[in-house]
Formats: C-alpha cells, sequence, structure tokens
C-alpha cells in the first residue's frame, strides 16, 4: 500500500491502459501540450506521442463524434470532456448518437467509447461551471454512469470500461483529485456494475456517490459518537443502478438518507428513493431523507456556495431526523 | 381530512365503477347526503357520505373503476374545521388581550369570525405509524394503540413495538379487551359479515373507535384474497354468486328455526279495498305495505327479532328498516331496505316502496339500503307459492314469508265460510330467540292486520 492522491490514480489508470492497448488514445481539450485542465495527464505525449494523445479544438460535439466514430471503427477512445458543464454541446452525439446506436443498428454496431468527464462545485466557478449532472445523464438508456469515489475506483474503472462494448461515461468529481488516499502496489480488477458497502451499520443507510462517500464516511464518523451506527453504500454506478444493494441496506437499518451532489427535483436522489418506495416501503422506519445541492444555479460567493452544497452537518441533521430529533 | 373510499356494496363487490359525483371540491356535505353514484354488478348504487364536512378533493372521475377500499375522494369533517379555524382565532384572540392588557387605550378587535378556508392536509392530527411498525404490529400481534412513538413526529417506529412487544411478555396478560374495544354498529356490522377479527383492526376514530372507513380496506383486501384472478363474470352470475355466500353463510351459521301460521286476511283486505276505492291509482296501497308495517309494529312487542347477530351476540336495534325481496327484470333477486319503518305511516311506506321498486330496477338504490335491513320479508304469493321458508340474511336473525292469499273453507263460530287465507311463516335466528318469541312475533302481526280496519275506520 501506498499514499496517492486521487489525480494520480485517475493517471496510473490512463497509463495502465494506454500501455496495455494499443487500440486506446486520448483526445480532448489540452489533453496533450498542456497536460490536463487537472494535470492529471502531465507528460503523457512524452511517453505516448502526439499520435495517441491528441489535442482537440474547443468543439464537443466534434470530437466526442469523432471519438465514436473511432470505438465503431475498432479503436478504444478515452474522450475527456473538460468538465460536465461543456458537455451540453455534445449532447446529441452521447444521447441520440452513442446511447442510441446499438438498438437502432439491430445490436450490430457496438459503440465502446469511454467519455470522461470532471463534474461538481466548490471551487468558486459558478453557476455555469459548477454543474453535478451525472444523476442527468444516468436517465439515458443505452449509457453507463460511473463515478469513482475511491483510489480504487479512480484507478480501475477505466480499464473495466474500456473493456464494456457500449458508451461508458465517467464523472471525476474535481474537488477529489487532490484527496489522498491508499492504493494497493498491484492494481486488482474492478467491476463497473455493484454498489460498495463502504462503513458497515445498522442504523441507518446513507446511500451516495463520489465525492459525497467522504462526506458521508465523515458524517458516519460523528453519527457514531452519538451511538447511530450508519452504513454508508458508494453507489459506484448510476446507471444501471444496483438496487438490490441498496435496498438490502434499507431493510436491515430500515433509514434511508441519499446523499447526492445534483438537485433534487427529477434527480438521481428521487430514483433511489421511489426504488427504496417501491421495493422496501414495509421496511422503513422514517420517511426516506435527501440531503442534495439547493436548487438554484451555483453562486459565486464561497459562503453561498457552501450553503448551496451537500455539507456533513446536514448529512447529520437528515440522519438525527430519521430518529425523530428533529428539533434537538 | 376524512378519505372516503370505494365502498363496499355486497358480499361479491371487489370494485366498482364511478358513474358520476353529485358533489364539487368545495361543496358542503351533510351526513347521510349522496355524494356519488357507484355501478356494481348489482346495478347503480346512490352512495351518501357519513361525515358532516365539505369535499377537498375528488381523485377519481366518471367511468374509472376502482377496486373497494381505495380513496376515491377526500372530505374535510366538520370537526376538524373546527379544530383547525378554532387554533388561530383563539391565538388571535389571547393577542388581543395580551395587547389590551398592555396598552389599555389601544381598542381591542373581536376574535375573527372562523374563516371558511380550507385547512392545510398536514394540520390533521394523526397517529402517524412507520410502514416497518405496522407491518410488525400485525406480525408479533401486537396494538399500536397504546404505544408512544419516538420517531419522526412521533411516530410509532418499529423499535417502538419491538419494545412494546417485549414489556408484554414480561407483564401479564391484561384483560381481554373485547368490552374496551370502541367500534361503530356499521363497522362491527361490516367485519362481522366479512369474518374479520374486530380485535386485530386498528381504529382511526375519536378514542381509536374502528369505523367503517378502517374496516373496508380490510373488506377490500380479504375480498382481493378471494377473488379469482383475472376472471370476468357478468352481471347475473356476479349477483348469483354474491346470493350463494351469503346464503351459504346464512346456513351454515344460523341455526334456523321455522313457524308456520295460517292468517284469515279478511280484514286486511277488507281495509285494503275500501283504503283504494276513492284514491286514484298513485295513492293506492299494495298488501306487502300492510305486512311490512306489521313487521314494524310486531317487532315494537318482540324486539329480539330485529337487528343483527355479530360477534356472538345480538345488536338489538331500535330503529326497523324492513328488507323487502325485489325481483330485477334481468333475473335475480336483491333485498333493499324500507328505512325507518318504524317512524312512517302507511301511505309513506308505499310511497318509498314505488320509489325503492323503482330505483332498485334502475340500478339506483343508495349504499344505507343495501346495508341496513334490520329484518326482511320476502312475498313469493305473487308467483302462486302458498308457503315460503326463508333463509336469514346474515347478520339479520329474522325473515318473514308471506305465501299466496287463497279461498279456502274456514269454520268460525260453528259455521263454516269460505275465506281468504294466507300462510305466514317465520325463519328465525335460535341463537337470538327462541320459538315463544316467534309465536309472540306472529301473533302480533295477526293482531295488526285484524286492527286495520277498526284503526282506519275511527
Amino acid at each position: 500500500m501506498r499514499t496517492v492522491t486521487y489525480r494520480e490514480a485517475v493517471r496510473e489508470g490512463l497509463q495502465e491502459a494506454l500501455r496495455r492497448d494499443e487500440r486506446v488514445f486520448l483526445m480532448g481539450e489540452d489533453v496533450c501540450m498542456y497536460g490536463g485542465t487537472f494535470a492529471v495527464t502531465k507528460g503523457f505525449v512524452d511517453e505516448f506521442g502526439e499520435e495517441r494523445i491528441r489535442d482537440t479544438p474547443l468543439s464537443e460535439s466534434g470530437f466526442v463524434g469523432a471519438g465514436i466514430g473511432a470505438a465503431m471503427g475498432g479503436m478504444r477512445p478515452i474522450v475527456e470532456v473538460m468538465t460536465v458543464n461543456f458537455s451540453f454541446l455534445a449532447l446529441d452525439q452521447i444521447v441520440n448518437t452513442a446511447a442510441s446506436l446499438l438498438h437502432m443498428s439491430g445490436g450490430q454496431f457496438n459503440v465502446p467509447v469511454v467519455i470522461r468527464m470532471a463534474t461538481g462545485a466548490g471551487r468558486q466557478l459558478a453557476a455555469q461551471h459548477s454543474l453535478s449532472l451525472e444523476g442527468w445523464y444516468a436517465h439515458i438508456p443505452g449509457l453507463k454512469i460511473v463515478v469513482p469515489a475511491t483510489m480504487e475506483d479512480a484507478r480501475g474503472m477505466l480499464w473495466a470500461a474500456l473493456e464494456d462494448p457500449d458508451p461508458v461515461l465517467i464523472f471525476e468529481h474535481a474537488g477529489l483529485y487532490n484527496i489522498k488516499g491508499e492504493l494497493a502496489e498491484v492494481p486488482r480488477p474492478v467491476d463497473i456494475q455493484k454498489a460498495a458497502v463502504r462503513r458497515p451499520g445498522k442504523d441507518v443507510t446513507l446511500i451516495t456517490s463520489g465525492i459525497h462517500v467522504h462526506t458521508c464516511l465523515e458524517a458516519a464518523d460523528a453519527l457514531a459518537n452519538e451511538g447511530i451506527d450508519a452504513e454508508v453504500i458508494d453507489l459506484r454506478v448510476l446507471r444501471p443502478l444496483d438496487e438490490e444493494a441498496f435496498l438490502a441496506s434499507v431493510r436491515k437499518t430500515k433509514r434511508a438518507v441519499i446523499v447526492d451532489d445534483g438537485w433534487k427535483s427529477g434527480g438521481i436522489s428521487a430514483e433511489i428513493s421511489a426504488r427504496i418506495t417501491e421495493s422496501a416501503f414495509y421496511s422503513l422506519d422514517a420517511p426516506i431523507g435527501r440531503v442534495c445541492r439547493v436548487e438554484v444555479p451555483m453562486p459565486y460567493a464561497a459562503h453561498l456556495e457552501q450553503a448551496a452544497l451537500p455539507q456533513v452537518k446536514d448529512v447529520i441533521a437528515s440522519v438525527r431526523a430519521q430518529f425523530g430529533e428533529e428539533n434537538v | 381530512m376524512y378519505e372516503f373510499k370505494m365502498p363496499t356494496l355486497g358480499a361479491d363487490m371487489t370494485e366498482g365503477t364511478l358513474v358520476e359525483w353529485r358533489v364539487e371540491p368545495g361543496d358542503h356535505i351533510e351526513r347521510g347526503e349522496v355524494i356519488c353514484e357507484v355501478e356494481t354488478n348489482k346495478g347503480n348504487i346512490e352512495v351518501e357520505v357519513w361525515e358532516t364536512g365539505s369535499v377537498e378533493e375528488l381523485l377519481i372521475g366518471p367511468g374509472d373503476q376502482v377496486p373497494v377500499g381505495e380513496v376515491i375522494a377526500r372530505l374535510t369533517t366538520r370537526d376538524e374545521k373546527a379544530a383547525v379555524e378554532a387554533a388561530p382565532a383563539q391565538q388571535a384572540a389571547q393577542q388581543a388581550a395580551q395587547q389590551a392588557a398592555e396598552l389599555p387605550q389601544v381598542q381591542t378587535p373581536p376574535p375573527e369570525e372562523p374563516s371558511q378556508e380550507t385547512p392545510e392536509p398536514d394540520s390533521t392530527p394523526e397517529k402517524r405509524v412507520t410502514p416497518a411498525a405496522r407491518k410488525s404490529a400485525h406480525e408479533l400481534g401486537v396494538e399500536l394503540a397504546g404505544i408512544i412513538g419516538t420517531g419522526p413526529q412521533g411516530a410509532i417506529t418499529s423499535q417502538d413495538v419491538d419494545r412494546a412487544a417485549a414489556a408484554l411478555e414480561v407483564k401479564p396478560a391484561k384483560a381481554p379487551q373485547e368490552h374496551a374495544r370502541r367500534i361503530s354498529p356499521i363497522a362491527r356490522r361490516m367485519a362481522q359479515s366479512h369474518g374479520l377479527d374486530v380485535d386485530k383492526i386498528e381504529g382511526h376514530g375519536p378514542h381509536g373507535a374502528v369505523l367503517r372507513a378502517d374496516v373496508e380496506p380490510l373488506i377490500s383486501k380479504s375480498l382481493e384474497f378471494e377473488e379469482e384472478a383475472g376472471k370476468e363474470k357478468d352481471r347475473k352470475d356476479a349477483l348469483r354468486e354474491a346470493i350463494a355466500i351469503a346464503m351459504a353463510r346464512s346456513k351454515r351459521e344460523i341455526p334456523h328455526y321455522y313457524l308456520q301460521e295460517t292468517f284469515e286476511v279478511s280484514q286486511a283486505l277488507r281495509f285494503l279495498e275500501t283504503y283504494n276505492r276513492d284514491r286514484p291509482p298513485s295513492e293506492r296501497l299494495l298488501a306487502t305495505v300492510l305486512w311490512v308495517k306489521a313487521v314494524a309494529e310486531a317487532v315494537k312487542k318482540v324486539p329480539e327479532m330485529n337487528g343483527y347477530f355479530v360477534e356472538s351476540r345480538f345488536d338489538r336495534r331500535d330503529e326497523v328498516h324492513v328488507g323487502v325481496a325485489i325481483s330485477l327484470r334481468g333475473g335475480g333477486v336483491i333485498t333493499p331496505a324500507l328505512l325507518d319503518v318504524h317512524k312512517k305511516e302507511l301511505p309513506e311506506i308505499m310511497e318509498d316502496l314505488r320509489d325503492l321498486v323503482t330505483r332498485a330496477r334502475r340500478g339506483k338504490l343508495r349504499a344505507s339500503e343495501m346495508m341496513d335491513a334490520t329484518i326482511t320479508v320476502t312475498s313469493l304469493g305473487d308467483l302462486g307459492v302458498e308457503t315460503v321458508f326463508g333463509v336469514i340474511y346474515p347478520p339479520q336473525v329474522a325473515i318473514l314469508g308471506i305465501g299466496k292469499i287463497v279461498e279456502r273453507p274456514w269454520a268460525e263460530g260453528g259455521l263454516l265460510g269460505v275465506r281468504p287465507m294466507m300462510t305466514v311463516t317465520l325463519s328465525a335466528d335460535h341463537r337470538v330467540s327462541d320459538g315463544i318469541a316467534g309465536s309472540r312475533f306472529l301473533v302480533a302481526i295477526k293482531n295488526y292486520l285484524d286492527s286495520l280496519l277498526i284503526a282506519e275506520e275511527s
């Protein structure tokens, strides 16, 4: 075991993939000469050359479409869309082309493209650069949506995504790049199907993904001091949802709080809540709780931004409410 | 908030189709008012509401078919309205009083009149029970009524139930709750007629009383259970099946005893003739009305014949609702009730009967008419049958059978004459009454019929 940053883990995953399979190449804005907006691909060009580490024009629709074409042509492209905020320009390619072609070709054409994007707020980038829309993409049949939260997933999910015959979108929360964690020396294969229990507990289930796995683990530690033993479920994959994982947990704990960096209305938290109600209703001992971002365009001012995002204290308050302590 | 559910209008009914609403959201409704018309396999039935209040929301539309027990409208009851409206008014009054004390020169406004605004749905003081708690209580057989909730907003959680269950095992079992259990008569009757255990039903009425609204969903549940999946039956089959269920249950559970007497009815017929002679057809009386009235008079003397047998005991009723068998044109028989016969005179009963027959054949009966009969009269005389041994319609305890009026030789005072004779039979529940009471009942009927002419002529 060694301690690395999330950035380093992502970087290692990319390097391993590029070394392992010649069909793999990376393209996106500033990935080559500049080394990536989040410095993930710094120095890659020296090892892999400009053929495989390709800078693109500021044209999301164009280069995502090129990636889809390359994938259909037998390559294994990794397309980096700098952040989810810019992916709207490529929405037609992602939703109408990548997600639909297998179906529309009667099962003849898979689109094995991998699209990476940074997501999330918290760095005072205001309304247009702070979105968390992974839950939005999880609405689309034909896509797989993965959200690595740990070092191991940051490194390993990429290879699993490349092996998948269908389009996979990987969402890396920009606030995670600098956090540190332990990573095994030798990479272990990871799946992109199952949710994971990051902390077992018996009193309440915290269902989350991405950066808020860490928010929830911190909240769970604080709650343990109050005698509340919280189980933290890292969804890992938002589509298809590993329903059985969180249903089994909720059936055990009888309480659920969903923590999502997106908005509540029509969001993934609503979907998870609905599935619990559909399939574990008679196990519930409290109304399902949700901690999500406040439904406003993200404010620029730091204190307002923090107030608009799910915080550890919000998770704790929501859990307390599950135990009838809303007024404590 | 009161949830108005698709009522069950007979043992066989599992779903109903809304024909029309007679009210709109915001309308004031009186207890007993017809609020909608529902089509069942017995025809169209007008459904009354049992609370006074107002209509909040109509949840289904005409043509919608929903299972029995499904919420079809939300109503606000008068009590809730009053409670909700009183609170702010009281507060305002208190504030005003306080202000007055502090600033004597300020003129205090009078307490506001209760406004007519609809209360927030959230303001209903409702006992909260989580789904897990409800399930666990059911499994453990724990009464939710006495448990104090520790969950969100005071909800009873499964842990509260577990604690209560544990406490129950330590303590000696309490005295049986049978007598402490509050349950409305109609709920008791419905539960009984569907074989539900009253102690297991959770009540939401005042002091935890079990109300009709609490029983109905359970009935629909038990019916769902019994229902043969996916089979569409036509109306006739369904009606036949309803009769089959009720009659089989009657013969299985009710120990019938039968008494037969032959009445000489010349008095009654003469009375009818006299009464009808100078009246237009619309005001003339049918003989059935006499039998119905005779029953109402006779149960005053022999009350053991009037009421319901539920939960192993007789629930004697003061009001007399006489069920009359009405044959339908499409086949089958229904026995809706003439309501409150004890308060009515012959012309009024006749009017009711005409109305009831018309509506029964048009399929426009009301729920109370389908549910509330306290005793039944069946007459096959028109068809030429001389003697009818009726089968008691549960949970009633008696049925009177009227045979055909035939002329027979009759000896009286040593002389032989030809007189109109009618065979009257009584089928009664031996758990409630004995042959002696039954005999007294028949005598009372005869006495009434014999008294008719004198009463009307004087």
